[in-house]
């Protein structure tokens, strides 16, 4: 059966030119980079490397990469180190409803411990005004964070005024980047952030390996408490394989990322005009323009993500959804939700992300497959049939 | 995470449909929630004679679904107000523990079906009496 793979939002593969760079710091040099042996003197250098590579991606400064063990834990020490080291100056901090996990419920961390957090509103496809930022500053603002690409939707924020704002404010100013670095150009002072979250699985690097760009002059408390391996900032024994990774992912990625974007874009509005032709009720969720090239978010009316899913895979096609059943809780995905998508309509929908080696062959498989399992489930459907008998 | 048992039920779900002319009609869930499952029974003789349902929701859901009308169908009406939501679930060889509550419901829209026809029943004798 062919394999189709649509979930690179959820993770990739590693290449194997990163695997190939990984393997030497799992065998012979497998030295600490602390020591001052040969062994780790090779180890550091490797380190350093790396961290010159992903500062690269993003326009930073090498000893402005703090490195994590991934998206999650940069999400955190952004949001709760900054809060923690600024608290003198005020206890407000302003986010999103359609931030990752990660940052919410960081957030919402904060927001037990005494910190006051705006959660803003997004239009219905997705996007974060800058004028609603602008009205929930007052002179307690600590922090603002806004992820760069929504993980679900794929929309891409207006960073670059939010950072103008913040910049004119003096808040401190965090992007969660990990669905945008790598996929479409991301310089941190174009952006004008302070900090910024970047994971390497999400780019062809091994997986428990990720940064928090950290601005030179950003005061942010460590969460983690050992050595003075970051600077101080993250201590622990470097994941020197998964960062030696990283650091050939993001090399690739920027050597690669014009054309591949050109390419994804493509394909990715070949299945999106392809869905909406040859599917009757189906919807794009998201932003059509304001969309990094490899997402794409439909609901289907009438049928649930799941039940799609599940089918999907029995034809060999990875896919995700925004239903309930996948969320692990009741209610469908928060992002959908505060898109103003009602209920019904968000558990029918599927998240497709396209990668490296997608082809034309792939969409033009899943274009043939997609109708069918969507006219089987409606078939099922009561709520298909209440429709049509109205 | 879903058994042989259920994904079988899934992919080739028994007894899909409606029947226009049914003799009783029960619905549970709600579209919110994000399972709705509807089935139509025709009774002859105390019996199940015939089930179909309609379902919108998860694997979980279509199953139980396809299962409870496999179950019940030539039972008598008592025999199938004694299945529960759980004697559905262990015959398809057990749900993951976040299914069993949100999407395990067949039996009970199987008992409202059941009572929807008692009180049809009911009215038509009642009906019955004064002609």
């Amino acid at each position: 059966m062919r394999k189709v793979y649509l979930d690179h939002s959820a993770t990739t593969p590693v290449r194997p030119e990163v695997l190939e760079a990984m393997l030497p710091y799992l065998k012979e040099n497998f030295g600490n980079p602390s020591s001052i042996h040969s062994f780790g003197r090779e180890a550091k250098k490797a380190l350093e490397e790396a961290r010159e590579r992903v500062a690269g991606l993003i326009g930073a400064r090498p000893e402005e990469i703090t490195f994590t063990s991934g998206g999650t834990e940069a999400d955190n020490l952004a949001i709760i180190g900054t809060a923690y080291a600024n608290a003198d100056k005020g206890r407000h901090i302003i986010t999103s409803s359609i931030e990752h996990h990660a940052a919410l419920d960081s957030a919402q961390f904060l927001l037990r411990h005494g910190f006051k957090v705006t959660f803003l509103p997004v239009t219905p496809e997705g996007l974060v005004r800058v004028e609603d930022v602008a009205a929930a500053i007052t002179d307690e603002t600590i922090l603002i964070s806004i992820m760069h690409v929504n993980n679900e939707v794929g929309t891409i924020q207006p960073i670059k005024e939010i950072g103008r704002l913040a910049r004119e404010k003096g808040i401190i100013f965090h992007t969660d980047a990990v669905q945008s670095v790598g996929k479409i150009p991301v310089n941190v002072d174009d952006l004008g952030v302070d900090l910024l979250t970047a994971s390497s699985h999400k780019i062809y690097g091994p997986k428990g390996v990720g940064c928090l760009y950290i601005r030179k002059g950003t005061r942010i408390q460590p969460q983690l408490h050992g050595g003075g391996q970051e600077r101080k900032r993250r201590p622990g024994t470097e994941n020197l394989p998964g960062i030696v990774g990283f650091g050939k992912a993001a090399e690739l990625a920027g050597k690669e990322l014009e054309e591949e974007a050109a390419r994804l874009a493509r394909l990715r509005d070949k299945l999106i005009d392809g869905v909406l032709e040859r599917i009757p009720e189906v919807q794009l969720n998201g932003h059509r323009t304001l969309r990094v090239p490899h997402n794409a978010n439909f609901s289907f009316r009438y049928v649930e993500g799941e039940s799609i899913l599940l089918s999907l895979d029995m034809h060999g096609i990875a896919a995700s959804s925004g239903s309930a059943c996948t969320s692990g809780s009741l209610d469908p995905s928060h992002v959908l939700l505060a898109m103003g998508i009602p209920h019904e309509v968000a558990h029918g929908s599927v998240r497709m992300t396209l990668g490296k080696d997608n082809t034309e062959e792939d969409i033009d498989y899943v274009l043939e497959v997609l109708p069918g399992i969507i006219e089987r489930l409606r078939a099922m459907s009561p709520l298909y049939q209440r429709r049509a008998s109205n | 995470m879903y058994s042989e048992k259920v994904m079988e039920h899934f992919t080739s779900p028994r007894n899909v449909g409606e029947i226009p002319d049914a003799d009783g009609i029960g619905e549970i869930g709600n579209p919110i929630c994000g399972d709705i499952m509807r089935l139509y029974i025709k009774v002859n003789n105390g019996k199940i004679e015939d089930i179909k349902f309609k379902t919108f929701g998860c694997g979980a859901a279509i199953a139980t679904s396809s299962m409870v009308t496999e179950m019940v169908k030539g039972k008598t009406l008592e025999e199938a107000m004694k299945i529960s939501n759980k004697a559905v679930a262990e015959a398809l060889g057990g749900l993951p523990p976040n299914k069993m509550h949100c999407s395990n419901l067949a039996a009970d829209a199987l008992h409202r079906a059941i009572e929807d026809y008692k009180k049809r029943r009911n009215g038509q004798g009642n009906a019955g009496t004064a002609s």
